[in-house]
């Protein structure tokens, strides 16, 4: 019996060690082999910034250049009723130079003056409160904005008697604030920019039409002028585009050059048609595109356009298309069944198509085809303000007794660039965080996929660039807020679009368990047996001893 | 997406300046563009038409300010040209194996399937990098597998591909080479094809250009090619030229109910109605060298020209598209030629090549390459260029170069074994033709064994190994035309001609047809299950005997004590 005894003791011990083996050994050696590869991600931090707390802040300087004895020394008070964003308002008095700039004849001039005494650095602004009795304004016009980053707000004589300081100030803030409204960011600006992530409230159509029809933030756009030319066979067309681009859209573009690149290309494309066919007005003896009928005219002349092999920026298009000579006059009327003074039109988001008319040349005994010299003053005039509206540009109406100054040879005044300046950086670090949230939210979910140090590299540098661009928004270093927030999107892309993140996407359970099954259930089976049997003896003999 | 909102707020900057015809003030422009076709009836019944289509424009690419305005030449391929730093871009799409031997020389040859070559400029830092990227690009443009074009069929030619516009270059590592020898070519490769070209395929010679017709040829093969040329003699000013071509041959012949004629309409079921009307020059040659009585032309023409092509003088009716007069009553040109008795000899072409592999089995394998040289007291050096992909391991050690059962050492031998998964084998041997010889080049190889991954989709069918090049100056019995910048038709001015005695002509064999040794692909699982099978049997007798417990049993009673047994104890009795 002893012998017996021994032997199922060996057996048991047997079943134990390799059990054990199995357990050691076995398990985390097929763990190892079988895991994937997954990088280090800054979670908790993605999270942080999928909270999307912004705080803008915008230094604003209120300069008094009122002669005489009212102020005298600098008082600091702090704006903080704007949500979410604030302004940094500061008080004083204003030095001799620049009260010796406000004397100047005219506004402009003074303008000009004041800019060349001190440049305000990028988003920042500086409002003058000047006397009644100057003669800078005219009689009508209270605040003058200028083409820089200054305005003039002209103090009424009744504000001023017999008021104390605080009495005065409390007179000056809304005043103060119309002009920062028009100047700088304003709430409903950081809303649109915010239109992926933030719900409009509804009513608010102008807006909504307002933001749909800007390119959304990109690093860089390319602009393609198209002139089209469907009969060549009638006319033939010169257009100096190239001198035109110098003239009118370059110093646009130089301009809002911290914004992005601009590359600028144009083709000539023959025998391209519209997608309708024109009606005939007998009563206007032209033909007629109608409103409704705009949105067809794109589709087959796309076809054409090419599309942009150099790079994956958007494109914006503006086509100039001469209508065939049996096409011709061509007008495009509007809604209500007007002539459109400009015969152009834009699609948001797309770009500009302009008719230009040439039957102008047409004569008894003229000998085809006609040589026309296209106006590009009178064409770049309209691509200008289209470009200027699909870049987001807005052109708002000041409130009552405002007069801005219109905006110089480059087609936009600092402060407007500061706008879309503001506007930019805030889009852009949505997209950020809108990218870099959903791929640690995918990556989270799917386990399989592997995460290579690179993409970790960027989805970290990604984080840090939008932490910086948020910290840069705060302290009011607009021009850094927007370079980090261009990296943070170039990074959080990159690592997003990474090819390597596709490699082990589909790793089936049903084929892990086809492999696995072979091999491991007639293994496992005898252990587990035996391990059960092993247990059932062990507790009796427990139970035994307990007694 | 477009709903298109009128922008009536557009303000007008510029004063409406008065419009005028000003057509004195008009500058000339830079850019041009010409248009051709020829029609060859061939000896063998069919018939080869090349179109050409050349734009060449005085710019520079390379300028600093990226500022770019196109007019005629395609704004796709010039941002191509300038972001990759391109001097020169070849590509070919063809259907089909042009037959040397029945139909002599191609106008501009190309092999079967997809080829790609370009030179970079020296400024290139990274040609790798560029060379996929721009492959890449490309297939975007021609809707085509160029995608596939990577490090394992990209090859650097030491000799073979010299640039064919100006610029003296010589260090190769601009230069890249790759064949897709299994592109299959069709429609949608020709219709972005024929987006690049000023007129589209509204007017001029491009509405012959169907597709339903075009791809029920016996061959197709459609070309862009990029390069810049000098404008005058004195090559002081150079203007990038782009011209693309498609050559076809069409078997007439069979689908003619036996009756040999032809027209136009036949053809390409269109006629021709007008030139293009931005071409300078449209221009239809009818190619009536080899027996003027042979055929009848309807409408005649008065006009022939004589041109200096691969070596032979030919005669050719022309057809001038921007005269009023070539349409003639009908407003329409539909060409027609009857042939009037099928005699004829074709000259043979000097030089062809072939190209088969021999062997049998799985494993290994001959390439046999077999070079013609059909020129009666003439030799001549060839350059003959071979890109192995690496799954055929060639041993090189076993190549033979034999003319008329002798060996023939090449005077020059560039060879870059393959690395696995990383590049492919590249040979290129010069080789003296002696006169009235055929030279055989072999060389053994090894079929490797693929991983079950990289086996393409029907891997069955076989794997395809692109074609030899061999480029070659031929001697010519008439004297070529030297100058590169005098007006001559587009056919006869592709290749430079750099000596009156000989003409540049490059062959390209067949692709080769192989057959890997190719697994059962449902094996990895089956393999799987079966080591499986056999590591539990193994394991599972071994865990047996190690766990269960051993103990001696009481021998067995004999059957009949069984027995009386179960008797006894129904009895009650005790048991035995």
């Amino acid at each position: 019996m002893a012998i017996t005894e021994v032997e199922r003791r060996r057996g048991q011990l047997a079943a134990l060690s390799i059990a054990a083996v199995v357990i050691i050994v076995g398990v985390p050696l097929w763990w190892r082999t079988t895991e994937t590869y997954r990088a280090w991600l800054p979670v908790s931090q993605i999270k942080d910034l999928a909270k999307l707390q912004l705080h803008l802040s915008a230094d604003v300087e209120v300069v008094f250049a009122l002669d005489g004895d009212l102020l005298v020394q600098f008082i600091i008070l702090r704006l903080q009723n704007m949500k979410p964003a604030r302004y940094e308002t500061k008080y004083r008095t204003a030095t001799i130079m620049e009260e010796d700039a406000l004397k100047k004849p005219t506004a402009a001039e003074a303008d000009l003056s004041l800019h060349m005494l001190s440049e305000s650095p990028c988003g920042s602004l500086v409002v003058y409160v000047i006397p009644e009795s100057s003669s800078l304004l005219p009689e009508d016009v209270n605040v003058y904005i200028g083409q820089r980053r200054t305005a003039l707000v002209r103090i009424s004589a009744q504000m001023r008697v017999g008021k104390t300081l605080e009495q005065l100030l409390a007179q000056l803030e809304p005043r103060i604030k119309q002009v920062l409204q028009v100047m700088s960011f304003s709430h409903t600006d950081i809303t649109v920019a915010l239109s992926d992530r933030v719900r409009f409230r509804p009513g608010n159509k102008e807006s909504i039409a307002d933001s749909m029809r800007a390119f959304k933030s990109s690093p860089g756009y390319e602009i393609t002028f198209s002139l089209l030319n469907p009969d060549p066979k009638s006319h033939q067309l010169h257009w100096d585009i190239e001198g035109a681009v110098q003239t009118y859209i370059q110093p646009l573009l130089t301009k809002l050059s911290p914004l992005a690149n601009f590359s600028i290309d144009s083709q000539t494309l023959y025998y391209t048609m519209l997608g309708v066919t024109p009606r005939f007005d007998s009563s206007l003896e032209a033909y007629t595109l109608n409103a409704d009928s705009l949105a067809h005219v794109i589709n087959p002349v796309e076809a054409r356009l090419g599309s942009n092999a150099a790079s994956s920026n958007p494109v914006l298009n503006f086509l100039l298309y001469v209508p065939d000579i049996r096409h011709s006059p061509l007008y495009i009327h509007d809604h209500r069944k007007q002539e459109v003074p400009s015969n152009a039109f834009h699609s948001p988001r797309w770009g500009g198509i302009m008719v230009y008319n040439v039957n102008g040349f047409y004569g008894s005994e003229t000998e085809f085809p006609v040589h026309v010299n296209i106006n590009m003053a009178k064409v770049m005039g309209v691509f200008l303000a289209q470009l200027r509206l699909l870049l987001g540009v807005q052109s708002l109406s000041p409130p009552p007794g405002f007069l801005v100054a219109p905006c110089g040879s480059t087609g936009l005044a600092d402060w407007e660039l500061d706008r879309l300046m503001w506007s930019r950086s805030v889009e852009n670090i949505a997209t950020a965080t809108t990218t870099i949230t959903s791929l640690a939210q995918l990556l989270d979910q799917i386990g399989n996929i592997v995460i290579n140090d690179n993409i970790a590299q960027q989805v970290s540098s990604a984080v840090t660039s939008l932490q910086l661009a948020m910290a840069e928004l705060e302290v009011g270093n607009l021009g850094f807020a927007l370079q980090y927030s261009k990296e943070a999107i170039l990074a959080s892309e990159k690592a997003f679009f990474d090819p390597s993140l596709l490699h082990l996407l589909y790793f089936p359970d049903d084929q892990k368990f086809a492999i696995y099954i072979p091999l491991f259930l007639p293994m496992c089976v005898p252990i587990l047996l035996s391990m059960l049997k092993i247990v059932s003896e062990v507790r009796p003999l427990k139970v035994q001893i307990g007694l | 997406i477009l709903s298109a909102t009128v922008d009536a707020a557009a303000d007008t900057q510029g004063t409406s300046a008065p419009e005028t015809v000003v057509p004195s003030s008009v500058p000339q422009p830079k850019d041009d563009f010409q248009e051709e076709l020829v029609i060859r009836p061939l000896h063998s019944g069919d018939i080869y038409a090349s179109f050409q289509f050349r734009t060449l424009w005085d710019t520079d690419f390379m300028r600093e300010n990226k500022v770019s305005h196109y007019r005629l030449f395609p704004k796709s391929l010039g941002q191509v040209i300038s972001k990759f730093s391109v001097r020169e871009l070849h590509i070919s799409f063809t259907q089909g194996y042009w037959r040397t031997m029945q139909w002599g020389q191609p106008f501009i040859p190309s092999p079967p399937g997809a080829e790609l070559w370009v030179w970079f400029q020296d400024s290139v830092t990274d040609v790798d990098a560029t060379w996929k990227e721009l492959t890449n690009v490309l297939s975007g443009i021609f809707c085509a597998s160029l995608n596939f074009i990577d490090s394992t069929n990209t090859v650097q030619p030491s000799a073979s591909f010299k640039p064919l516009g100006i610029g003296n270059v010589t260090d190769h590592s601009f230069l890249r080479y790759a064949t897709l020898p299994r592109e299959i070519v069709c429609t949608e490769n020709l219709t972005p094809w024929k987006k690049l070209l000023p007129c589209g395929s509204k007017a001029g010679l491009a509405v012959l250009l169907k597709s339903e017709k075009l791809f029920h040829s016996s061959f197709h093969s459609q070309a862009v090619h990029i390069r810049s040329v000098c404008q005058d003699w004195q090559c002081k000013t150079t203007s990038w030229e782009l011209r693309q071509t498609v050559n076809s041959v069409f078997d007439l012949h069979n689908s003619g109910q036996a009756k040999r004629e032809w027209s136009l309409f036949k053809m390409f079921s269109r006629t021709l109605t007008e030139a293009c009307p931005l071409a300078s020059s449209s221009k239809l040659y009818i190619d009536i060298t080899d027996n003027p009585q042979q055929f009848e032309l309807s409408p005649a023409t008065s006009l022939l020209s004589q041109a200096v092509v691969l070596g032979d003088r030919r005669t050719f009716s022309v057809y001038d598209l921007t005269q009023e007069t070539t349409f003639g009553s009908v407003r329409s040109l539909n060409l027609l030629i009857r042939w009037k008795s099928n005699e004829g000899e074709m000259l043979r072409p000097l030089l062809h090549a072939e190209r088969y592999v021999a062997g049998y089995g799985l494993q290994t394998g001959e390439i046999h390459t077999l070079m013609y040289n059909n020129h009666p007291y003439r030799s001549f050096p060839v350059l003959l260029l071979d890109s192995v992909p690496w799954y055929l391991r060639l041993y090189i050690h076993t190549l033979s170069v034999t003319s008329k059962g002798k060996d023939n050492k090449p005077s020059y031998i560039h060879y870059e074994p393959s690395k696995d998964r990383v590049k492919p084998h590249l040979l290129e041997m010069l080789i003296q033709l002696p006169p009235n010889s055929v030279t055989e080049v072999t060389v053994q190889f090894e079929r490797a064994l693929l991983k079950w991954t990289e086996y393409p989709p029907d891997p069955n069918h076989g794997f395809y190994v692109g074609s030899s090049v061999i480029s070659s100056l031929v001697p010519s019995t008439v004297a070529m035309d030297t100058n590169s910048t005098r007006e001559r038709p587009l056919f006869s001015s592709f290749f430079p001609c750099k000596e009156e005695s000989s003409y540049f002509v490059r062959i390209y064999t067949e692709p080769l047809l192989v057959n890997l040794p190719t697994p059962d692909f449902s094996m990895p699982y089956n393999v799987i299950c079966l080591t499986c099978t056999v590591v539990a049997v193994g394991y599972g007798s071994l865990y047996n005997l190690l766990t269960r417990s051993f103990q001696i049993e009481e021998p067995n009673p004999g059957l009949a004590k069984r027995i009386a047994n179960v008797i006894r104890k129904m009895r009650g009795v005790p048991p035995l």
